[in-house]
């Protein structure tokens, strides 16, 4: 039983880490529609960035701060260079023009600071929190744990952000219809180049953590093949979701590595979150928190 | 001036729903036919065979089979590798395990096993929409290469889970070298692409565009929506299945399951968008920019280096990759209908020429 608990537990904490990858996907998506292939990349980029930076020399409170300057930029510059030439087209044009993006970015990223593999070391050890181990027998590690308080951090700023300050109501209502928003005279590319920079800021986070947790590589871009089934769970549009989706993938993919993988010869983490989304969208076609699509004839 | 249809009359119907209703297209579809077929096996070398020809042929039907599915039947899908894998490991097997079985039905019967698995993995697009199901078709992708890599009956219990395909032999001649491999891919490209082109603008194409543009309308005018859905899963499923057997047998010859990962998914996926989703022709066009375009990167970087500008192997390959993504951008923000539409404004265009009114 207590085994459980630790697996369960330690799936919940990864969990929030696949949620902070998820976070990026939904903002874009629910801002203007489109579904960003590239966040995994651009996690990728914040991550090779921060060490590249370090590794000249900057401090980590010096590089924080360019790293995130470079990551506003960068967002500015996706929305201004490939996604306003594509206003009004197809989403799955869109969707391909991200996948381009995402190469650029692999290439960019590389070119400028290497392929070699670094570690990048947050401050944050991983290893088991000694009272608790102690006191309840179960190894959690601290880094899990600060992981998790970072990302409810950031969801509790999202959210706020969202529902009190006046962009964030802007962006609520540039998602609910683009075109009744401009009608209002909301600034509609203003938004989105704020929408993506945010997604940036969320990168960068996101490849801290990733980036200290398994070393800043090439690999790290395929933590966007981890979010996916998170983001359908929970419902592209959902910040919420993100977060519960998150939970829900992270546990039940550790446990059945655990208890089923076993039994069909191990490696099922790679489909059993997809197949688990597929089963949940067969009941709900529009995540647990999606918005609910009414079709009309 | 030469490309126009005035004094050419039709007096049958027959004769005006025809595949190329212009004396003009003939003729050009003719001598592009037999340039494919007489002009090229006698001129190309082995390389333009081996590297270009041959996978450019087999990703095009991949791509037909996927533009099926995506841009007539409106169901995107990003799990054609994975059809494409179960069509060659299928195909092994037939070989393998039934004596004297003909290698062109152990095609046809990889291709069948790969549309019943896309019936299966199809049947969630009766509920689940738009990216939703593009993720949900992650999972065929995954669940099948495992499926693949894991059990050892599948690859005959090889300890690498590679298997070695057999050699083609079509009515008792064997198909080693590359130019007897490129007319046999051609021919079965050619046919089944002039199947797809008449199944797309006959009745069920007819179904599959109205699904694709609004399911619930198509519905109420009486298209059965499960069977029309699930019937475009179907035959892409087969197309994707038949070009994975000819993938493994013509191409590569020694294959892994990894070879069908949802990188070649994604590449598949681009060559119907750039190509343009929704035309036979975008297929091959996209299937020739996808194959064409890094092994040109890769030739222009090695002339970069050669004539004196030192480029190291690593930013070279980078390089490929950053131009490689800018080149998809920017053909997507150009003419996001792909590269077939560009094709037919040509040919609206020529048609006026050299007046232009």
């Amino acid at each position: 039983m207590q085994f459980f608990f630790e697996v369960l537990i330690g799936g919940l904490l990864s969990g929030v880490m696949y949620s902070l990858v998820a976070l990026g996907f939904v903002l874009i998506y629910k801002a203007s529609g489109v579904f960003n292939f590239a966040q995994g990349t651009m996690v990728f980029f914040a991550a090779l960035t921060f060490v590249g930076l370090t590794e000249h020399g900057l401090s980590f409170w010096m590089a924080l701060p360019a790293t995130l300057v470079v990551m506003v930029l960068l967002g500015l510059a996706i929305e201004r260079a490939v996604l306003r030439p594509l206003v009004n087209q197809p989403q799955i044009s869109l969707f391909m023009a991200t996948i381009g993006l995402s190469f650029l970015l692999e290439g960019l990223a590389q070119i400028v600071w290497g392929t070699s593999v670094r570690g990048l070391d947050i401050g944050v050890a991983d290893e088991p929190i000694g009272w608790i181990a102690d006191r309840f027998g179960l190894n959690i590690s601290k880094f899990d744990l600060v992981a998790a308080l970072i990302a409810a951090v950031l969801v509790a700023a999202l959210a706020f952000f969202f529902s009190r300050t006046r962009i964030g109501r802007a962006l609520r209502a540039v998602a609910d219809d683009h075109q009744a928003a401009l009608a209002v005279g909301i600034p509609l590319q203003q938004i989105w180049g704020i929408v993506w920079a945010v997604a940036g800021a969320v990168a960068l986070v996101a490849g801290l953590l990733w980036g200290a947790r398994n070393g800043v590589q090439f690999a790290l871009t395929f933590v966007a093949l981890k979010a996916l089934p998170v983001l359908m769970l929970g419902g592209l549009e959902s910040v919420p979701g993100a977060i519960v989706g998150g939970l829900i993938i992270g546990a039940s993919e550790k446990l059945a590595e655990v208890y089923l993988g076993p039994m069909v010869g191990g490696g099922i983490e790679g489909w059993f979150p997809y197949v688990l989304a597929l089963v949940v969208l067969l009941f709900r076609p529009e995540g647990l928190f999606g918005e609910k699509i009414i079709r009309r004839v | 001036m030469l490309y126009r249809e005035a004094g050419q009359f039709k007096s049958t119907y027959l004769a005006d729903s025809a595949i190329f209703p212009l004396r003009q297209d003939r003729i050009a579809m003719a001598v592009l036919l037999a340039i494919a077929f007489i002009v090229v096996p006698l001129t190309a070398t082995p390389y333009l065979f081996s590297a270009i020809l041959i996978p450019t042929l087999i990703l095009a039907l991949a791509a037909i089979g996927l533009n099926i599915l995506t841009g007539y039947a409106g169901q995107l899908s990003l799990g054609s590798a994975a059809f494409m894998a179960v069509g060659a490991f299928a195909s092994f097997n037939f070989i393998l395990r039934v004596p004297g079985i003909p290698i062109l039905v152990a095609f046809v019967g990889g291709g069948l096993c790969a549309a019943a698995i896309g019936i299966v993995f199809g049947l969630p697009s009766l509920r689940i929409r738009g990216f939703y199901l593009a993720v949900a078709t992650l999972a065929a992708q995954f669940f099948i290469i495992w499926f693949l890599t894991k059990v050892g009956w599948v690859t005959n219990y090889n300890s690498s889970g590679v298997i070695t395909a057999q050699p083609i032999v079509v009515f008792g001649y064997r198909f080693d070298a590359p130019a007897p491999k490129y007319l046999l891919v051609l021919s079965i490209v050619a046919l089944m692409a002039l199947a797809a082109k008449n199944m797309t603008r006959g009745n069920l194409g007819r179904k599959w565009m109205a699904i694709r543009d609004m399911d619930v309308a198509a519905e109420v005018i009486g298209i059965p929506q499960m069977k029309t859905k699930l019937l475009a899963f179907a035959v892409s499923s087969f197309y994707c299945g038949v070009a994975g057997a000819l993938f493994a047998y013509a191409y590569l010859g020694t294959v892994e399951p990894e070879a069908y990962n949802l990188d070649l998914s994604f590449r598949i996926l681009f060559m119907v968008i750039i190509g343009g989703a929704g035309t036979i022709l975008g297929s091959f066009l996209g299937s020739a920019f996808i194959v064409l375009t890094p092994i040109v990167l890769n030739v222009t970087v090695g002339w970069l280096d050669a004539s004196g500008l030192h480029v190291p192997a690593s930013a070279g390959s980078n390089l490929e990759v950053i131009v490689f993504g800018v080149l998809i951008i920017f053909f997507l923000i150009v003419e996001p209908l792909g590269i077939a539409r560009l094709w037919s404004i040509g040919k609206e265009k020529l048609r006026l020429w050299p007046f232009p009114h």
